[in-house]
C-alpha cells in the first residue's frame, strides 16, 4: 500500500521552500512580538510615556513639590493660574494647586489601579473556572454575577461604599466588587471560546489533567484579552474613585486627591473656573492615557491564527 | 496490510482493535423558553468493528454523524449508550480506563488552524502529550524534533516556529506528529486532509500511508471525499442520518454499491469523462432533520427505489456478501420490497 509514496516528493520539497522564503529569521516569543508592535505604535507609546511621567511625579512629589501641599494661606486664596509662586494658582484655602495636584496623583492612582488589579485576579479566576468547567457551575457563577449587572456601576460603588463606611480601604473594596463581575464576564466568554478549540480537545486526548490544560493551553490565550480589558477599566476606576471621594466616601480632607479637590473647588467654579477644572483635567489625562494604551495593547496582541 | 503484530497487541490479529456496539448520542435542543426539549439524533445506533492494521473509511454527507462518532470513540463527548471495546477490553472499564485508552488512540482534527495552540511553538505542542505522561522536557523535545523530521518538516527550521508561521499542509503534518508523539495504535483522522489543497493533500495521504506501515497503525479515516477514501481505505462505512447504511471492502462498496444512497453519493462525484457526466443531481435537497428523522428507512424520502414498505420497516444492517453489509429493504430477502428477491440473487 505504500507504493505511490515517493511519486509526489518533488512538490513536497516545494512546500518546504515556500516556508523557507517566509520572512521569519527567528521566532520571537509571543510577548516579544507584542512588545515590538507596541514600540511601533506612537499613540500607545505616548500614552505610556504620559502614564509613566505622572506616576514618577506622583511618587516623587514629597521631594519635588514646590510648596507644602497642606499649608494654606487665607490671604492668597483662589489665585489664578500663573500667579508668581503659584504656577497653577491656589485653591479655596490658599494651598498651592501644583503641589496638591502632584501629591494627589499618589492616592488617585493608587485608588484607581488597586481595585482593578485585585478584581483582575479574582475575576479571571472566577471567569476561567466558569468558562472551563461549564455546565451547572457556569450557570451558578454567571447568573450570580449577572445580579451585579442589574445596578449601574456608579450606583453599586456608592451603595457598597456607603454601606461599608467612608475610607480609602472601603472604597477600594467597593470598587473591586464593582469590577469583579465585569472582568469575570469577559474571562468567561474568552475561556468558553478557547475551550471549544481543537487544541484543547487534543490536550484532553493526550491525557492531561484539567489543571494542566488550563495552565498550559488556556491561560496564555485568555489572560491577554482579560488584561487588555482590565487596563481599560483603570480609567473607569479612577473616575469612580474620584467620584467616591467627591461624595465624601473615599479620601477625607485635607488629604489631596483629584476627586476630592474637584469637590471642594466646585464652589469656586465662577470665581476661578480654570483652577477649579484642573483636578478634572488630571483625571481626564490619566484615564484617556490608560484607554489609549489599552487600545494599543489590544491591537498589538491580536494573534494571527 | 501489516502482518506484524504491535508490541502492545493483546488478542492477536483476529481480534478487532476496536469494536463499536450500539453507539448512541442524542443532543438535547431546547426550543425557546419553556419549549419542549427535542433530541438531535446525531448518532443513532452505530455498530462496526475495526480490524488491526486496517484503514476504515467513514463517509457520508455533512451532519450524518461521522465526526460525532469519532468524538464519541475518543471520549471527547460522552456517549448515551453503546459499548466500545478496544482490543478485548471495554473502554472506560476497570482494565482500560479512558486515560489508558487515550495513550493508545489519538486523533487528527480537520481544522489545522484551531487544532494548534497559537501561543505554543510547534515542538512544544508535539512534546505536550509525552510531558504530561512524565517524559522529561529535554527528551520530549528531542522526540518531538525527530517526529517533525519524520513527517517531513526540517526540525531546525520548524521546531521553534509558531503555528501562524506555517502553511495549512505544514500545520497538518505537525498535527500528525503530535498524534504520533504518544505512540498510539489507533489514529482517528477526522477530515484530516479535507481542508488541504489537492497537491498537499496527496503528500499528506502518502505520508499517512508511510507512517501506518512504520508505526503499525490502524486508521479510522473520516472523509467526505470518496476519491481520497478509495485511495487510502481498505474498508468503507457509509453513514446516513446517524446510522450505518452500508459497510464493506472499499472496492466493493465504491465499485458496486448495494445501497441506493451509496450509489447516489458515487454518482454525485463529477466524472472525468465528459460523456459520462450527469445533468440531473443524483440526490435532491438536504438530508432530513435529524431531530425528527423519517419513519422506517431514513433514506426513503430521497431514495429512487422507494416503495410503501420503506416508510414502515426499518432495515437492519444485514450481510449480503462476505464482509459486505447493507441496510436496505430492496436488498433484503422477504422484506416486502418488490426488488428484494431479485436483488438478493444478483448480490449472491
Amino acid at each position: 500500500m505504500s507504493a505511490p509514496v515517493q511519486t509526489l516528493d518533488a512538490p513536497l520539497g516545494a512546500d518546504r521552500t515556500a516556508a523557507a522564503v517566509a520572512p521569519f529569521a527567528a521566532s520571537r516569543g509571543f510577548w516579544g512580538n507584542v512588545g515590538r508592535k507596541l514600540l511601533r505604535d506612537p499613540v500607545a507609546m505616548a500614552a505610556a510615556a504620559v502614564i509613566l511621567a505622572i506616576i514618577v511625579v506622583a511618587i516623587a512629589s514629597p521631594w519635588i513639590a514646590p510648596m507644602d501641599p497642606y499649608r494654606g494661606s487665607m490671604l492668597r486664596r483662589l489665585r489664578p493660574i500663573g500667579t508668581p509662586g503659584y504656577p497653577l494658582g491656589s485653591d479655596e484655602l490658599g494651598r498651592d494647586m501644583l503641589s496638591r495636584l502632584m501629591m494627589a496623583g499618589r492616592l488617585s492612582l493608587f485608588m484607581g489601579v488597586t481595585p482593578v488589579i485585585v478584581a483582575f485576579v479574582i475575576g479571571s479566576g472566577v471567569g476561567i473556572l466558569a468558562g472551563f468547567v461549564g455546565g451547572w457551575l457556569n450557570t451558578i457563577l454567571m447568573r450570580t454575577i449577572d445580579v451585579f449587572f442589574a445596578f449601574p456601576s456608579v450606583l453599586l460603588a456608592i451603595a457598597l461604599s456607603g454601606a461599608l463606611g467612608a475610607g480609602i480601604l472601603n472604597s477600594i473594596v467597593s470598587l473591586t466588587c464593582v469590577f469583579v463581575p465585569q472582568i469575570a464576564r469577559v474571562a468567561e466568554s474568552v475561556t468558553t471560546q478557547i475551550r471549544s478549540r481543537d487544541y484543547v480537545d487534543a490536550a484532553r486526548l493526550s491525557g492531561a489533567s484539567a489543571l494542566t490544560i488550563v495552565r498550559v493551553q488556556v491561560l496564555g490565550n485568555v489572560l491577554g484579552p482579560i488584561f487588555v480589558y482590565a487596563t481599560s477599566l483603570i480609567s473607569v476606576s479612577m473616575i469612580l474613585a474620584s467620584g467616591l471621594s467627591f461624595l465624601g466616601l473615599g479620601v477625607k480632607p485635607p488629604e489631596p486627591e483629584w476627586g476630592l479637590m474637584l469637590n471642594t473647588l466646585r464652589t469656586a467654579i465662577y470665581v476661578q473656573p480654570l483652577v477649579a477644572a484642573l483636578p478634572g483635567a488630571a483625571i481626564f489625562i490619566v484615564s484617556i492615557s490608560f484607554n489609549l494604551f489599552s487600545d494599543g495593547l489590544r491591537s498589538a496582541m491580536e494573534v494571527k491564527e | 496490510m501489516s502482518a506484524r503484530l504491535h508490541p502492545r497487541d493483546r488478542g492477536g490479529p483476529a481480534q478487532p482493535l476496536l469494536s463499536v456496539d450500539g453507539l448512541v448520542k442524542h443532543f438535547p435542543v431546547k426550543k425557546g423558553l419553556g419549549g419542549k426539549a427535542s433530541l438531535v439524533r446525531a448518532v443513532d445506533g452505530v455498530d462496526f468493528t475495526l480490524m488491526k492494521g486496517e484503514t476504515l473509511g467513514i463517509v457520508g454527507e455533512s451532519g450524518c454523524g461521522k465526526s460525532t462518532t469519532a468524538r464519541l470513540i475518543m471520549g471527547l463527548i460522552e456517549r448515551d449508550r453503546g459499548e466500545l471495546v478496544f482490543d478485548g477490553e471495554p473502554i472506560g472499564g476497570r482494565a482500560l480506563p479512558l486515560r489508558a485508552f487515550r495513550r493508545q488512540a489519538q486523533m487528527v482534527f480537520q481544522d489545522s488552524y484551531s487544532s494548534l495552540n497559537p501561543r505554543i511553538t510547534v515542538e512544544g505542542s508535539i512534546a505536550f502529550g509525552p510531558r504530561v505522561h512524565g517524559t522529561p522536557k529535554r527528551r520530549a523535545i528531542e522526540e518531538a524534533r525527530a517526529l517533525l523530521a519524520r513527517v517531513g518538516l526540517e526540525p531546525s527550521r520548524f521546531a521553534p516556529r509558531y503555528p501562524h508561521e506555517l502553511s495549512g499542509g505544514q500545520r497538518q503534518r505537525v498535527n500528525i506528529a503530535r498524534a504520533l508523539a504518544l505512540n498510539p495504535r489507533l489514529v482517528v483522522l477526522d477530515e484530516a486532509v479535507s481542508a488541504l489543497d489537492k497537491s498537499v493533500e496527496a503528500q499528506v495521504l502518502n505520508l499517512l500511508l508511510d507512517l501506518k506501515d512504520e508505526f503499525d497503525l490502524t486508521y479510522l479515516f473520516i472523509s467526505h471525499d470518496l476519491n481520497v477514501v478509495r485511495f487510502i481505505c481498505d474498508r468503507v462505512m457509509v453513514m446516513y442520518l446517524g446510522r450505518v447504511v452500508e459497510i464493506g471492502p472499499a472496492d466493493t462498496v465504491l465499485g458496486a454499491p448495494a445501497h441506493p444512497y451509496t450509489e447516489a453519493l458515487l454518482s454525485s462525484m463529477p466524472s472525468l469523462d465528459p460523456d459520462a457526466r450527469t445533468e440531473t443531481p443524483p440526490l435532491a435537497g438536504d438530508p432530513p432533520n435529524p431531530i425528527d428523522p423519517p419513519s422506517g428507512c431514513r433514506f426513503h424520502p430521497r431514495c429512487r427505489l422507494v416503495e410503501p414498505v420503506c416508510s414502515v420497516a426499518d432495515p437492519p444492517l444485514d450481510p449480503i456478501a462476505n464482509l459486505h453489509r447493507v441496510a436496505c429493504l430492496a436488498r433484503q430477502p422477504d422484506s416486502g420490497h418488490s426488488l428484494a428477491p431479485a436483488a438478493v440473487r444478483t448480490a449472491a
